[in-house]
Parts: C-alpha cells; sequence; structure tokens
C-alpha cells in the first residue's frame, strides 16, 4: 500500500487521536496512584527515604565514618541509636545509608526498564525467527537464579564498589520486565490503531515507540518500581556478604559489620534491627506504590471496585 | 508424549546454555582467575599437572584453541570433574558439593512446598473475602514481610528466638558430636535445627505467593462461568473452590518455577546467616576465599537444580491442563 498522494506536511491521521501532552499523561499518572490509599501511604513513605538521603548531611548529628565515639555503646542521648563496634554514630549511618539504596534503586530500576522496554518491545512487535531467539534468552535469564549468578560476577569483579553492583543487578534484572512488556505489546499489536498506523506508513520503530509505547506507560512504571525494590535488595545483600566494597555506608555493609563484630552476642540488637527495616521499609514503599501501577492497567485491581 | 518430548528438548537447549554459561563466566572478566586460583592452590603444596589441567579446563588459562579448551570442559562436566577445591584442600569440589546439597534440597524444597500451598489458600481467601479484614491483613502483610532482606529476618530470628531467648539452636544443621545416620534421634535433631531457617524462608517467600493467587482469583472471579454458577445457586463456597480457585491456580503454578530461583537465592544467605551446611553456605565460604573451581561448580548446580525443578513444574502444568498440551 502507497500513500503517494498524502502531501509531505500532512500529519498522519493517528496523531490526532495520540495521547496528550506528555506532562498531563504524568499528571494524571500520579494523580490514579495517588487516589489509591495503599499507594499514598507507599509515595509518602518513599518520600521520607528520598528527602532524607537527599538532606542527609543536615539530618545526621555526626558524620557516619566520624569514629571518636566509645565503641559498642548503648542508646543514649547523644547517640540515640548507640555506636557501633568501631565506635561511630549508628543513627548518622542508617540516616546516610539511606543514599546507597535510593541511588542503586534509582539507577539500576531505570537502567534495567530501559533494557526491558527495548526488547519488550522490539521483540513483542517482531513474528520471525529472532523472536524466537530473544524468547530463549529471555527465558534463560528468568530461570537462572539471580543472586548466585550476581554474588559469581561480583566475586570475580573484586571489591567493584557501587557501580559493580549495579551493574550485576541490571544484568540479572531485566528480563522480568522484557517478558512482562513483551506479552502486553503482543496483545496491543493486533489493535485497530496499530493496524491503522501501519496502513499509513509509519515506520515499524515510530510505531511500537510512539503508538504503543504510551499505551504501557502503567505497566513500565510497574516494572520500574519491581526492578528498583529488586535492586535494592540484591545490594542489601551483596553488601550483606562482604561483595561490595565494605567501606561503603550503607545499610547492607551495616549489617555486614553487625554481624562480624558479634552484634547478636553483644546484644546489641538495635544495630542488626534498624538497617533492615529501612531496607524493608523502603522497598516496602515501592511495591506499596505498584498497588496504585496495578490499578492504571486492570480497572478490576482498583480499591473498591465491585467484583 | 509429543509435549513431554518438546518439554525434554528444551530442557537440554537450557542445561546446555547454562553450562556454556558457566564456561564463558570466567573468560569475560578482567585478569586470570584460573592464575589467581592456581597461585593459591600452590601455597598448599605442589600442584599435580592432572590438577592444573582441570582447574585450566574449568577457569581458562589460554591453552589449546577456545573450541578445545570448550570441549574439555564439557567433558569435565559430563564425568562430574570440576577440579579441586583449595579451600578445602585437597578434596574433590565435586564431593564437597555432594555433600552439601540434600540440606539444600530438603530445607528449600520442603518449605517451598509448605508456602505454597498456605499462600494459595490465603489468596484465594483475599480475593474471595475482598475488602474485608481477611483480605487486607494478608496483602499488605505479605506485601511488607516479602518486602524483608531474606538475611534480616534471619539474624531477626537467630538474635531473639536463638540468642535471647534460646530456644533454638544457633547454627549448623545438628548438634556437635552427632554424625549424620539414618535414625530418629538424628531426624529430630536436623528438624530442630531446621525450623528458624524454615521459618525465614517461609516468612519472607508467603507473601508473592498470596499476592499472585489473590490476583488471579480476582481474574477468574470476574469469568462468565463463575456469574454463571453464582445465578445458579450454588453455595458461595462450592463457586469460590471448586469453580474459580481450581483455575486461578494453574497460572499461579506457572510462576512457581520463577520464584523458585528467588528462594533459592534467598536461601543462600539464610543459609551463611545459621551457618547451614547447604550449597548457599558453602558458596559463601568458596566466594569469601576466592575459591574459584567450588564457585563454579556450586553456581552450575545450583541453576542445573532450578532448571529441573522448573521443568518438572512444566510438565505438571501440562498434566493439569489439557489445552497447554497442545
Amino acid at each position: 500500500m502507497t500513500l503517494t498522494d498524502k502531501s509531505p506536511d500532512q500529519k498522519p491521521a493517528t496523531d490526532v487521536a495520540g495521547p496528550a501532552h506528555p506532562l498531563g499523561v504524568l499528571w494524571r499518572a500520579v494523580t490514579t496512584i495517588w487516589s489509591v490509599p495503599k499507594a499514598r501511604i507507599g509515595v509518602v513513605m518513599l518520600g521520607v527515604f528520598v528527602l532524607g538521603a537527599l538532606f542527609a548531611p543536615l539530618i545526621a548529628p555526626y558524620s557516619p565514618t566520624n569514629n571518636d565515639f566509645g565503641r559498642s555503646e548503648d542508646m543514649t542521648a547523644a547517640h540515640l541509636l548507640g555506636t557501633t563496634a568501631a565506635g561511630q554514630d549508628v543513627l548518622s549511618q542508617v540516616i546516610y545509608g539511606a543514599r546507597v539504596s535510593v541511588f542503586v534503586g534509582f539507577i539500576a530500576g531505570l537502567f534495567s526498564t530501559i533494557i526491558a522496554v527495548l526488547i519488550g518491545l522490539s521483540w513483542g512487535y517482531l513474528r520471525n525467527k529472532t523472536a524466537d531467539v530473544i524468547n530463549f534468552i529471555v527465558n534463560l535469564f528468568l530461570v537462572i537464579p539471580a543472586l548466585p549468578l550476581m554474588i559469581v560476577i561480583a566475586a570475580y569483579l573484586q571489591n567493584g564498589g557501587i557501580g559493580m553492583i549495579i551493574l550485576v543487578v541490571v544484568i540479572t534484572g531485566w528480563a522480568w520486565g522484557a517478558r512482562v512488556l513483551r506479552s502486553q505489546t503482543q496483545s496491543l499489536r493486533s489493535r485497530d490503531f496499530v493496524t491503522a498506523a501501519i496502513f499509513s506508513g509509519e515506520s515499524s520503530g515510530r510505531i511500537v515507540f510512539r503508538e504503543i509505547l504510551p499505551n504501557m506507560t502503567s505497566l513500565i512504571v510497574g516494572s520500574f518500581f519491581g526492578a528498583a525494590t529488586a535492586a535494592i535488595l540484591a545490594e542489601a545483600g551483596l553488601s550483606f556478604l562482604g561483595l561490595g566494597d565494605s567501606t561503603t555506608i550503607s545499610w547492607g555493609t551495616m549489617l555486614f559489620w553487625a554481624q562480624n563484630s558479634n552484634a547478636l552476642l553483644t546484644g546489641q540488637w538495635i544495630l542488626l534491627f534498624a538497617p533492615g527495616l529501612c531496607i524493608s521499609l523502603l522497598a516496602t514503599s515501592l511495591s506499596l506504590i505498584n498497588f496504585g501501577v496495578d490499578g492504571l492497567s486492570n480497572p478490576r485491581l482498583r480499591e473498591g471496585a465491585k467484583r | 508424549m509429543r509435549f513431554v518430548l518438546t518439554k525434554i528438548g528444551l530442557l537440554l537447549l537450557t542445561l546446555w546454555a547454562a553450562v556454556t554459561l558457566n564456561f564463558l563466566l570466567p573468560r569475560l572478566m578482567p585478569g586470570s582467575p584460573a592464575d589467581a586460583a592456581l597461585a593459591k592452590l600452590a601455597q598448599n603444596g605442589p600442584v599435580s599437572p592432572a590438577t592444573k589441567a582441570a582447574i585450566e579446563a574449568q577457569l581458562g588459562v589460554p591453552t589449546g584453541s577456545m573450541f578445545d579448551q570448550y570441549l574439555q570442559y564439557l567433558g569435565n562436566v559430563a564425568t562430574f570433574d570440576f577440579g579441586v577445591s583449595y579451600t578445602f584442600f585437597p578434596q574433590p569440589v565435586a564431593g564437597l558439593v555432594a555433600a552439601a546439597l540434600p540440606w539444600t534440597l530438603v530445607l528449600v524444597g520442603l518449605v517451598t512446598i509448605i508456602a505454597f500451598i498456605f499462600g494459595t489458600l490465603l489468596g484465594v481467601l483475599a480475593a474471595w473475602k475482598r475488602g474485608t479484614w481477611l483480605d487486607t491483613l494478608p496483602t499488605v502483610g505479605g506485601t511488607f514481610a516479602s518486602a524483608f532482606p531474606y538475611f534480616w529476618t534471619a539474624l531477626l530470628l537467630l538474635f531473639f528466638l536463638g540468642y535471647v531467648a534460646g530456644w533454638f539452636p544457633t547454627s549448623g544443621a545438628y548438634g556437635r558430636g552427632t554424625t549424620p545416620e539414618f535414625s530418629a534421634a538424628f531426624l529430630l535433631d536436623a528438624i530442630y535445627h531446621a525450623i528458624l531457617p524454615a521459618t525465614t524462608i517461609l516468612i519472607t517467600s508467603l507473601g508473592g505467593w498470596i499476592l499472585g493467587m489473590r490476583s488471579t482469583m480476582i481474574n477468574t472471579l470476574g469469568d462468565d462461568y463463575v456469574t454463571f454458577a453464582e445465578a445458579n445457586g450454588l453455595k458461595p463456597r462450592t463457586v469460590a473452590i471448586r469453580y474459580a480457585a481450581r483455575n486461578a491456580i494453574l497460572p499461579n503454578l506457572t510462576s512457581f518455577g520463577l520464584a523458585l530461583g528467588g528462594v533459592v537465592g534467598g536461601s543462600l544467605l539464610v543459609e551463611r546467616v545459621f551457618a547451614y551446611p547447604g550449597v548457599g553456605y558453602l558458596l559463601y565460604t568458596a566466594v569469601t576465599n576466592q575459591d574459584f573451581p567450588l564457585m563454579q561448580a556450586l553456581f552450575l548446580i545450583i541453576t542445573i537444580s532450578v532448571l529441573l525443578a522448573n521443568f518438572i513444574v512444566d510438565i505438571l502444568y501440562g498434566i493439569l491442563d489439557p489445552r497447554t498440551r497442545r
């Protein structure tokens, strides 16, 4: 089918029915998430952690690396959560630890999502042998247990720090999102608006990224939060095993030092409790926001909807 | 039968890919892990040429073409020849792995099945009683608990129930001074030692099953045949269990295999906390000592176990749902 009779300045008809202004879409997404009570709690919790991470130098009473204090002190007015075995203030470390988790979660989540979008959408749109090969690779990455793979790679790239952790998390974390986005792409590609776009002579790249992509905003946001949660938990796990840079102040390394300095035997439960609770709360906040995101794509999951 | 054969073919292809990935990993890394391994091994005394060859084949010291190395590696894997560990010198890696594997298989296997059953039941209940406390409590609790890092749950249980209350042993899989044997006393001792690690995995993995089942069950409840069953005046309980839940379980079963990878990963951290002598603790020991031969073999065996579990679930799924057999 050719469209040679069309004048070059004429816009394709599909643009008329295209999405609203990007900011409008964003605003609508935010209000939809905010309208779900669970997601609202998640947004508030996440906000607290992000602000804590950004303003850590202002909030924290001491420098997290200052080790001039008494060793393994209990909770006092000067040290609300006590001090570590190396004589650092635990509260300051907890506040500064938010930086690593929020940073790793955001960056690794972002990169995983970008890869998931690129692979998931083109894989869902293609219908040839390439799709079979991608299918096999994605399934392979899905079934290979992620944490052992991360541990092995991290062991080879010794003490690589946060950059290394982000790299291994992204390598192992993109496949899930790619699969979810692919199945949605497959169901969207047979819809009328895509057929119309094909007949109006749009290129495949434009159809995938300008016509199909905007319809999957909620799924993409959802897979971002999922990937970020996984990244935060993975960073904590790897740091806990001592595979990251153990001089970085993060919740995972705090737990690593807590176990290695026998905080269990000395009875300093707060040293174990505080960092782990923060990891859980941060991960929970992202999962809670995802309840609101689910509602965007599946009205049946919206709160208060009748069965 | 054709369905089973296709699945077996796919399994073999995936196994081959996993083995090949294991071959490529050390070769893609900067530096030479094999040189590090040989240097470390040499500290324990002279290295026999056979040991040297096995380590080189596994970790990739460039002798011969890449293809020759690959063939030799495949031969070693096929004969379970993974070289010699230098953390536990001079024990062969294969023996160490074989001793650790049963502990993890039993622990993770049993707990996963228990978690699947309980989680599915709670998910059915949550979807059926949507909006009530029976829904809110398991969903919110499950979301929160599945955000717990495995090792944190483990540390807390270890601290409060192990050290403070003193109800459970704090490390190992059986009491000091006892040797593994098939007797009632030893079995009870092993179960006693497994309670804390098992509870940890259960708490952290249960939420996923609840949420997954709830979501598929809600979708199933919207189907026409459920409305039809309700219109026929069947008892709500019959509609929920015999009609909706029965069909909602199937999609949830496919995520079983995928979730297993996560549970296995989590159990590695749990084993480290409790010094439980399974593959996770062995992997931790291997990694901290840069025992690359042991590490590679463990990664391979963990991956193969998960692949096999997935294969079994796939076959089961085919038996339960005739539509997938086509």
